[in-house]
């Protein structure tokens, strides 16, 4: 029998953790002499008080879904995937190959080649892991770490020797062509009258984004194969004795999950930056972690833990900006909300579930 | 290559190379009694800027360098309560501190000092200086020749080369570390502490059995752990640079989990490890690119060989690399 009912695991211990976060942060921001209510204040004006702001905040959780999705895919397989930043690096490399040597008649079907594109190169810098792994038994985690290391050298190279335009300084590639320029919220939502901000950067790739969260939902709990990447999570043991292939099982999720985190590349590279510039992830993929621990690996759940994560990025970049809070404010509130909902889960999940048994006993 | 830039290099590889050793034994405390620890680049952060931040509020290297290692130490206890009190996921704690220590660093730099998240220079006695063995030729014999350094350095043999630049001129902690590599492997193969710590990193249950304390000793690991990273970190702000500036520790303590798996968890092989890591990274900081016989290798593959090495062992195809057994999973006390 269940310590818990459901529904305190679900969203009781996920809230406790995150309002322990919170209140830490409000420490933090006091350590440095701020005030926490007014950083608050400027952060929701300034993410949420406009169309603006509403723009980059959208824009940052595209990201965040994509690498938080990746994230608990792995995790549904037992498995860590912290190589999110290499993987969506690599995939930033497919699209602006596929953006810059081929000229696309329309940006829809350029969107189609390119997630294509990102989703292959995330997948194929997640493979050598996933075998290693599988087959070897190398830890998945060192591996990806040591990956998304080989990323950056693979992409300095890159930028630096071959991609960069001659007699450019900047380690960057050239800018993509009209052709491939993606509609951003304001193109899409002006001809049903609704008025958007017209330099916000959240674009279409936000609705594919919402269209991942699904297919995820459906691979994990509505398939087969989801069923195997599920139970290969819970008991490898019992996988191998339910005849299904570990090795087969690893492939694939982690496969999914390099995928999920190149696709990114549509949103940073293709949708915004329009160009290739080194550190083009700025610790999207790393976020992804924190994301999947606070929606509990639940579609879902990575998608309010992806807008709030847009909202404390663009929030944070607010109060670098008015407020002299330097934005690695928000890189303390991230380790905190790992720290909390990760690391720490079982310091807020003990007392509750001996809470719980009490009351229970004292109905019976 | 002359001879006496072949000996610069080695010289900067040793100087390059104790970070990463520091970094590697602390890891390797830490993971020989079962605790995985990808924080290392965290705490290393975070005591290389609590030790610049004081040297240069004390104007003592000393005082820096002690409050480097208790804020090492803080974030190592925070490890400890995370996965030995907590039983939590350690690798997901490791994380966690990672981020803590780049974000807390530069936040505190910053409304400390003003100056764009960096500690200011540090000066005189706020450094770790050089120290000169007797009979080199050093900054002192230089000026009392009224000569360049450099110059008296060409001029003297061999012997002299060796001893004057790589022997000679490393601030004490250098010949610290080295002498932590023997004692290393005296504490963990010499010692009952040491055999109890290695049993515990491969069999929690038989140390708890015999009447020992697995946390205690899984503690006393992870602040080892703290204690070692934290000088490495203070190494990196007061000796081989002169303060603190933001995410300084640049991945070193990845490289130095890569060697912590390249040296298969022992001591010895750990100075070899960490030594060939810092003799890459040398290499890469001189020659912006290295021409072999027509093949010209970029400055990046050189940054990214001692990842690529880790890879390679891990996937043991050059030996295999086997971690301690209960590395990774919290003990629980069967009641």
């Amino acid at each position: 029998m269940d310590k818990m009912p459901k529904w305190a695991d679900v969203v009781l211990i996920p809230v406790i953790s995150l309002l322990l976060a919170a209140a830490l942060s409000a420490l933090v921001i006091l350590g440095i002499g701020k005030d926490p209510v007014e950083a608050v204040q400027l952060m929701v004006s300034g993410a949420l008080g406009s169309t603006y702001g509403w723009g980059y905040t959208l824009y940052y959780a595209t990201n965040f879904l994509f690498t938080g999705l990746a994230v608990s895919v792995a995790y549904h397989a037992g498995l860590f995937n912290i190589g999110g930043e290499g993987q969506a690096m690599l995939g930033g490399l497919g699209v602006a190959l596929i953006c810059l040597f081929i000229p696309w008649p329309h940006w829809s079907i350029a969107l189609v080649v390119a997630a294509i594109a990102a989703g292959l190169f995330g997948a194929a810098w997640a493979a050598i892991p996933a075998y290693l792994q599988a087959k070897r038994g190398s830890h998945v985690v060192i591996t990806t770490i040591m990956f998304n290391f080989i990323a950056f050298s693979v992409m300095n190279y890159m930028l630096v020797n071959v991609l960069k335009p001659a007699g450019s300084m900047d380690p960057a590639t050239a800018r993509f062509g009209e052709n491939v320029h993606l509609p951003s919220l304001h193109d899409i939502l002006a001809p049903i009258g609704i008025s958007f901000h017209e330099r916000a950067p959240a674009n279409v790739t936000l609705l594919v984004a919402l269209a991942a969260c699904v297919v995820v939902w459906l691979l994990i709990w509505r398939t087969p194969l989801g069923y195997e990447i599920r139970t290969f999570g819970k008991s490898e043991a019992g996988t191998r004795y339910a005849g299904m292939s570990p090795l087969k099982i690893t492939m694939i999720a982690m496969l999914i999950s390099g995928a999920l985190c190149g696709m990114m590349a549509i949103n940073n590279v293709m949708g915004e930056a329009e160009r290739l510039v080194l550190n083009s992830t700025e610790g999207a993929g790393f976020i992804g972690i924190a994301v999947a621990l606070m929606g509990r690996n639940h579609p879902f759940g990575v998608f309010l833990a992806a807008i709030l994560f847009g909202f404390l990025y663009q929030g944070g970049a607010e109060l670098a900006l008015w407020a002299n809070i330097p934005r690695e404010l928000i890189v303390v509130i991230q380790a905190l909300v790992i720290l909390f909902t990760g690391a720490l889960d079982n310091m807020v999940r003990m007392p509750l579930e001996k809470l719980f048994v009490a009351i229970r006993k004292e109905k019976a | 290559m002359d001879f006496l830039t072949l000996i610069q290099v080695l010289d900067s590889t040793v100087r390059l190379a104790v970070p990463l050793l520091l970094a590697c034994l602390a890891g390797l405390f830490s993971e020989r009694a079962g605790i995985f620890d990808i924080g290392l680049e965290g705490k290393m952060l975070m005591a290389a800027f609590f030790s610049a931040a004081v040297a240069a509020v004390t104007g003592n290297v000393w005082l820096g360098l002690l409050a480097g290692v208790a804020s090492s130490l803080a974030l190592a206890g925070l490890h400890g309560l995370a996965s030995i009190t907590f039983r939590g996921n350690q690798l997901i704690s490791g994380v966690a501190i990672n981020f803590l220590a780049s974000g807390l660093t530069v936040l505190i730099a910053q409304n400390w000092f003003q100056q764009g998240g960096r500690t200011p220079s540090l000066i005189g006695a706020g450094r770790f200086n050089s120290v000169e063995l007797p009979f080199a030729i050093g900054p002192t014999e230089a000026e009392a020749a009224g000569r360049p350094l450099s110059q008296l350095l060409a001029e003297a043999g061999p012997l002299q080369q060796i001893y004057s630049e790589l022997l000679s001129g490393h601030s004490v902690l250098v010949y610290l570390s080295f002498l932590a590599v023997p004692l290393t492997a005296w504490i963990l193969f010499g010692t009952r502490f040491g055999l109890r710590l290695r049993a515990v990193g491969e069999n929690p249950a038989a140390v708890d059995t015999a009447g020992v304390s697995v946390v205690g000793l899984r503690f006393a690991a992870v602040g080892i752990c703290g204690i070692l990273c934290g000088i490495a970190g203070a190494y990196l702000a007061t000796a081989l640079q002169a303060g603190f500036v933001k995410e300084m520790t640049a991945g070193r303590g990845f490289i130095a989990l890569a060697a912590l798996i390249f040296a298969k968890w022992r001591p010895w092989h750990a100075l070899s490890a960490t030594l060939l890591f810092g003799l890459l990274q040398a290499l890469a900081l001189r020659f912006q690119s290295i021409n072999l016989g027509g093949i010209t290798l970029p400055v990046q593959l050189m940054e990214a060989l001692p990842y690529i090495l880790t890879v390679v062992i891990l996937a043991g195809f050059v030996g295999k690399a086997v971690p301690p057994k209960a590395g990774g999973t919290p003990y629980v006390k069967e009641r």
